[in-house]
């Protein structure tokens, strides 16, 4: 599955460690929520930064504590109709103001990026290579904007508001 | 009407280009048929028995002329010459081809009509009282919300994946016409005792399988506080709501198994947490909106013009007359309705003849704006009652004076097995023989107000729920079969049908239907008292004695 981060397919630096699999001693690891849960000091204290995947049916605030330390938040998309993982995502960026890494993980589709982009992802294991290569394009598709989320993109009403001022001012 | 400016069309073009790409993926066989099916939903595309079917979303029902025209076109260039009014404020075509469906929704797009979220789990077109602006009495025009509420919930970022779809209903009139109770979320615009504008919330409501009447969750809302409200109780409803089952995912179902206090406490909590941030509505931004709608410069007319005195001689034209006129706010003017159900005919249909016809009598008697009912109806918002007359006959020319709206032919139907692959059993055809049995326009003015409702299976597109009489088609042993209800009702009394007893056969439905009226004829206390008030007095027993008794 390619990883697109920046806009670009980038290589994934976190080696992805099943559980039960043995962690490597040094590096940088993305590991489940529950093995991340059972110890965080015991991985903290690894050289190389540890990412979690979190599932999308357990609550974010468990994971609070720990942002500030974490390489990536990995949210899951179990299937391209399930979205609750878009409700994490905007909870972790704009109430838990969380500036890392935010990854979306499972069946991540093109047509879902403009959505996760608001919603605050910013990586993307995107399940398809076409998909992947289209990214830059794709998520050029949209320049209008009807809701305020976190990414800051004006929305429309706000866009109306300066475009009335600046008639209003001669402009 | 609102009217669109740049920036919403620019959306509507970029979400067009968006799903030509889809298609163009589809067509090259890059997406499989089970990748597109999510896609072609967020965009009011289904397939149905015979061929794809194309929702086009009527937001609060308001139409002008150019609009009405445009979906003639649609229905004669890509479809089969006619459309299909649904109970949402929506129309659809039956017989699209995929492969034309970008040029169709580019052709909408050019007179600012989408069809966006008219299908899969996200928030539907908000819906709102056809006679809104117009009706007497109103608070205040709730189409300056339902189109806030329409640009908030186009392509939301976090709830364009819900567990199911999720339906908004907007009313400003003490009289419900929008049918908000059985909504995911009804409104109601309301003053305070401090007099401050502000909505009603509820929510829950919904037919389907698992009936419920909405509750209310919040009594009073502000109106600057609207949209933060409603993403709290969808937040709590994309992260809580089931999604193990489909029949169990509306959020109907998570307010009933968590209780309505245990809910309304949830969203309150997720609500004081982002109540004052960027969702908050400024009177400058609601103002922009408002100042959008335009209304007409109506002129200064007589209640009782000669024109309409005259005519009243006429008692053909006052049969129609005293069906479908209804009052307007401003004096001299009337709401007409206008039945687009004919003996005989599926409930609902226009051809696009009668679209075209029917614009061209707008623009001359309606300042250009013609409004959808969610009972399947439409309706001429701004005629001068000295028109009433002469816009009778030219109505009666193209099949469009039945004067029958309220009464017991002005059936809501859903398509049913003639179309839906999701049907069990056909709808239009006991429709249309019901509208035959009770042709005789003097019997059903006798029986007054009735509303029938048929839905061909338990999704209950047809209402049959809340129908004074309800019709649901069900299936057993590869026959089709129909349950009776009475005493639903959809208002704002709203309330839920009695079964009367076992399903009976598809060739009886009308005499048992024919069983009941004769028994309400027979049972009501007075000439006006309606239907649904001798079931509410007398309960289903004596109806159910009738029906059964010889069967």
């Amino acid at each position: 599955m390619p990883l697109v981060k920046g806009g670009k397919i980038t290589e994934d630096p976190f080696v992805h460690v099943a559980d039960g699999a043995e962690l490597p001693p040094e590096g940088r690891v993305l590991v489940s929520a529950a093995r991340f849960l059972e110890d965080p000091e015991a991985l903290f204290a690894r050289s190389g930064k540890v990412s979690v995947t979190w599932p999308n049916n357990r609550d974010v605030d468990d994971l609070v504590p720990h942002l500030d330390r974490l390489g990536a938040v990995a949210l899951v998309f179990p299937t391209f109709r399930d979205g609750r993982a878009y409700s994490q995502a905007r909870l972790l960026r704009e109430r838990h103001l969380y500036r890392g890494e935010l990854r979306a993980t499972g069946q991540v589709l093109r047509d879902q990026f403009v959505f996760m982009l608001r919603a605050g992802f910013d990586a993307f294991d995107v399940k398809k290579q076409a998909d992947a290569e289209a990214f830059a394009q794709t998520v050029q598709r949209y320049s209008v904007f009807y809701q305020p989320t976190g990414d800051g993109r004006i929305t429309a009403l706000h866009r109306r508001m300066q475009l009335r001022h600046s008639e209003s001012a001669g402009l | 009407m609102y009217a669109y400016d740049e920036i919403d069309r620019t959306l509507v073009n970029e979400r067009v280009a968006e799903f030509r790409d889809q298609v163009k993926r589809r067509l090259s066989g890059e997406l499989t048929e089970d990748e597109f099916k999510m896609l072609r939903l967020q965009n009011g595309v289904y397939l149905q028995l015979h061929a794809y079917m194309f929702r086009v979303a009527i937001p609060y029902g308001t139409l002008s002329s150019r609009q009405l025209r445009r979906l003639a076109h649609v229905a004669r260039r890509y479809d089969r010459g006619y459309g299909h009014f649904t109970t949402r404020q929506n129309i659809q075509f039956n017989w699209i081809k995929l492969a034309e469906l970008p040029d169709a929704l580019a052709d909408l797009a050019e007179v600012g009509i989408h069809a966006m979220q008219t299908s899969g789990n996200n928030t539907r077109n908000v819906t709102s009282d056809q006679w809104a602006g117009v009706a007497p009495g109103e608070i205040e025009d709730p189409r300056i919300w339902s189109e806030i509420l329409r640009q908030y919930t186009t392509l939301h970022p976090e709830f364009s994946f819900l567990p199911r779809k999720f339906k908004f209903a907007i009313t400003a009139s003490a009289h419900d016409r929008a049918a908000i109770k059985i909504h995911d979320i009804g409104l109601r615009l309301h003053k305070n005792e401090a007099g401050e504008t502000g909505f009603e919330v509820l929510v829950g409501g919904g037919l389907g399988r698992t009936p419920f009447i909405g509750k209310t969750i919040k009594p009073f809302v502000h109106g600057c506080d609207l949209l933060s409200y409603v993403e709290a109780i969808m937040r709590v409803y994309n992260q809580y709501g089931r999604r193990d089952n489909i029949y169990k995912a509306r959020i109907k179902i998570l307010v009933h198994e968590l209780g309505i206090e245990k809910f309304a406490a949830e969203v309150e909590e997720e609500w004081q947490q982002m109540r004052d941030g960027s969702l908050k509505l400024d009177e400058e931004v609601v103002e922009d909106i408002r100042s959008r709608f335009s209304y007409p410069a109506y002129e200064k007319l007589p209640h009782m013009p000669d024109e309409l005195r005259k005519a009243a001689q006429d008692p053909k034209f006052e049969a129609w007359r005293t069906n479908s006129v209804f009052p307007h706010k401003v004096q001299g003017y009337a709401i007409t309705a206008i039945s687009l159900k004919p003996v005989g005919g599926p409930p609902g249909d226009a051809t696009a003849d009668q679209m075209d016809a029917l614009a061209d009598l707008a623009d001359k008697y309606s300042f250009g704006e013609i409004r959808v009912g969610h009972e399947q109806n439409l309706a001429l918002p701004h005629v001068a009652r000295r028109d009433l007359p002469a816009l009778w006959k030219a109505l009666d020319k193209i099949g469009l004076a039945t004067p029958n709206v309220n009464l017991v032919s002005d059936i809501i139907a859903c398509p049913g097995l003639d179309y839906c692959s999701l049907a069990n059993a056909r709808s239009i055809p006991i429709a249309q023989e019901l509208t035959r049995r009770f042709a005789n326009h003097d019997t059903a003015n006798l029986i007054g107000r009735l509303h029938i409702n048929i839905s061909g299976c338990i999704n209950a597109c047809g209402h049959h729920h809340v129908g004074h009489i309800g019709i649901l088609g069900v299936e057993k042993n590869g026959e089709e079969f129909y349950q009776i209800t009475i005493g639903g009702r959809a208002d704002e009394q709203a309330e839920l049908g009695t079964l009367i007893g076992p399903a009976v056969k598809y060739g009886e439905v009308a005499d048992v239907i024919e069983d009941i009226v004769e028994a309400y004829l027979a049972l009501r206390a007075r000439p006006d008292e309606l239907f649904v008030d001798t079931v509410k007095r007398l309960g289903v027993e004596p109806f159910r004695e009738r029906v059964y008794a010889t069967r």
